[in-house]
């Protein structure tokens, strides 16, 4: 026990470490005076800073850019044409407080998602929201003129006119520490996303499902099941007896609700995202966020049941010469985090890969077509888009069963690692 | 910053809103759906699988005992069947047995009653000779008396004859 206690202390410890250096993240103040000197920065630049109202009509279809947007998370769930299912704003901004309402305050309904409102410096843009970077920018309720892009550093940024000049806009804070084309800005969105209210609905439909599953065992205990109850039991007793008892072994029993959670809500996520309209279409296990949380949760628990035969591998590794034991230990420790690193990349990457090449094929159709000017065209890509898409449609219902499968057997795998008896 | 991806690539940037949802929701449908539900399907799956294994043990059982109670019974069968067999050549060998002793009782009351006419013949027969000797005897008696009275009348002739007796009497 106390073995366990300072292995995952050891642990915590270099994890702080790590992450502190890996991100070099500047402190609350340093970021604030940044934001600051970025603010006065831009109050100097708006000036040259140009960008106008005039609508800027696309000249070719950016397929990129559309299923970037398609993937990405929203502040306001587009269900058809004008209609939007409005969505809690929860906004967050370190020193300054919450910023709470509904998303339908931005006024974006029949403005293609772009909000004709900014609150709090709050904006929004193709139902996302983004904030107003300079801090002089009134903090009260304030029509914009419209919502805009500005050329910087060679790309195309969104920006706001307002009273007739030019505020460039920041995005939410990521934890990405500037790798991944975010950072730390001056404020978090823990909204109710479309993808968190994609995952609300999915805990809904898995608690009915579940409901209804209990039922049918009290109402005709011990007998052979039937219907949703025979689906969910086949499911559970698959990965009892093919993940859960060759991965884990003896212990096996204390982590099948763990497992089976995992993979019900792995699953279900998948398989939702595929929907292509309203309440389907969020984008879960194909964002990090998602997927990093999940591995964490996974980190810890594998972490927390560790034995002491574990943590012993993990630092002092028995059975081998000593000069090996210090090059095995620190590949042991970094292989504590690169094992759940591994499960968020894997299940991200093939997610959003599986969404991205159905939003291209899709783009097929307005490629062809030169954006509605060739009907011919658009017809061929039509006929092309079903084709490929029924293809990869089923394809991606696969990758859906069997991702969440994958993450479940590593998890197991790790976990009986983790609880593994010595057999020395 | 050095960006790896498109700035419109927002899926790859980790946020802590989403990853804070996501870690309380997956948390709730553990410990409620998974520790709760899930748990009662897998105890219950097990009970099931304890019980099935349980009847096809007691199956199992039941068969053997079956089997056993069956071979006993052949058994017994077998036996009656041999027992049977026995009474019935017991049985044949009695009935031989009176049938062949009524046979030699037969046998021994007709002998018995064939000898006792037999004797009865010959008593008869012995009688009828007696009485025809005695007749025989008497008739001789008388034809020799008359012959006697006929011819020993005459002297010489009786001395004749006694001369004749005599000497037939020394050839004996």
């Amino acid at each position: 026990m106390r073995i366990r206690t300072i292995g995952l202390f050891a642990l915590l410890m270099l994890a702080w470490t790590w992450t502190v250096q890996a991100q070099h993240k500047p402190t609350h103040e340093e970021q604030h005076r940044m934001d600051e000197a970025q603010g006065h920065q831009a109050e100097a630049d708006h000036h040259q800073l140009t960008c106008d109202c005039t609508p800027k009509e696309d000249s070719v279809f950016n397929t990129a850019k559309v299923a970037f947007h398609h993937i990405g998370d929203a502040n306001a769930f587009h269900i058809w044409g004008d209609l939007y299912f409005p969505l809690p704003v929860m906004l967050y901004a370190p020193g300054e407080g919450w910023t709470t309402m509904m998303s339908t305050r931005f006024d974006y309904a029949h403005n293609h998602g772009n909000g004709r409102k900014a609150i709090n410096r709050y904006v929004m843009v193709e139902g996302v929201v983004y904030r107003v970077a300079d801090v002089q920018f009134p903090s009260e309720e304030v029509a914009i003129d419209c919502v805009t892009e500005v050329e910087h550093d060679g790309e195309s940024h969104p920006a706001i006119v307002y009273k007739g000049q030019c505020y460039p806009l920041e995005s939410k804070t990521t934890w990405d520490g500037g790798m991944m084309g975010g950072g730390t800005t001056s404020f978090m969105d823990f909204s109710i996303t479309k993808n968190v209210f994609t995952m609300l609905l999915v805990f809904a439909l898995l608690w009915w499902m579940f409901s209804a599953v209990r039922k049918a065992y009290q109402k005709h205990p011990n007998q052979a099941p039937k219907g949703l109850q025979n689906l969910v039991e086949t499911i559970i007793v698959f990965i009892q007896e093919e993940v859960a008892k060759p991965f884990i072994g003896k212990h096996y029993f204390r982590f099948m609700p763990f497992l089976t959670a995992l993979f019900f809500f792995i699953l279900a996520l998948n398989l939702i995202g595929q929907i292509p309209f309203f309440p389907g279409s969020g984008n879960l296990t194909g964002n990090i966020s998602v997927t990093a949380a999940l591995a964490l949760i996974t980190f810890f628990r594998v972490n927390l049941v560790g034995n002491r035969h574990y943590w012993q591998h993990i630092f002092w590794m028995p059975g081998v010469p000593a000069a090996i034991k210090f090059i095995l230990t620190p590949v042991e420790i970094l292989g504590l985090f690169i094992k759940p690193f591994t499960l968020m990349l894997r299940l991200f990457a093939n997610i959003t890969a599986g969404h991205i090449v159905l939003i291209s094929f899709v783009g097929l159709i307005f490629v062809f077509g030169k954006m509605g000017e060739n009907l011919l065209g658009a017809s061929i890509g039509v006929v092309t888009a079903f084709l490929l898409n029924s293809f990869m449609m089923a394809i991606e219902l696969l990758v859906a069963l069997i991702q969440a499968f994958v993450f479940t057997l590593l998890t197991a795998s790790y976990l009986g690692d983790a609880t593994q008896e010595a057999h020395h | 910053m050095n960006v790896l991806f498109l700035s419109g690539f927002t899926v790859i940037r980790p946020e802590p809103g989403l990853l804070f949802w996501t870690i309380v929701i997956f948390i709730v449908f553990w410990l409620t759906i998974g520790k709760g539900i899930i748990k009662m399907i897998t105890d219950m799956l097990r009970e099931r699988e304890e019980g099935i294994q349980r009847s096809l043990d007691e199956a199992k059982r039941v068969r053997e005992e079956m089997q056993q109670l069956q071979a006993e019974n052949q058994e017994i069968l077998a036996k009656a069947q041999e027992e049977r067999v026995q009474i019935l050549a017991e049985a044949k060998a009695a009935k031989d047995n009176i049938i062949s002793e009524a046979r030699e009782q037969a046998k021994e009351e007709a002998r018995k009653i064939i000898n006792t006419a037999k004797e009865q013949i010959e008593n008869m027969k012995m009688g009828a000779v007696i009485e025809l000797k005695n007749q025989v005897g008497r008739i001789a008696l008388e034809v020799a008396t008359k012959v006697l009275e006929k011819d020993l009348s005459k002297e010489d002739e009786q001395v004749k004859f006694v001369e004749k007796l005599v000497s037939e009497m020394d050839l004996n």
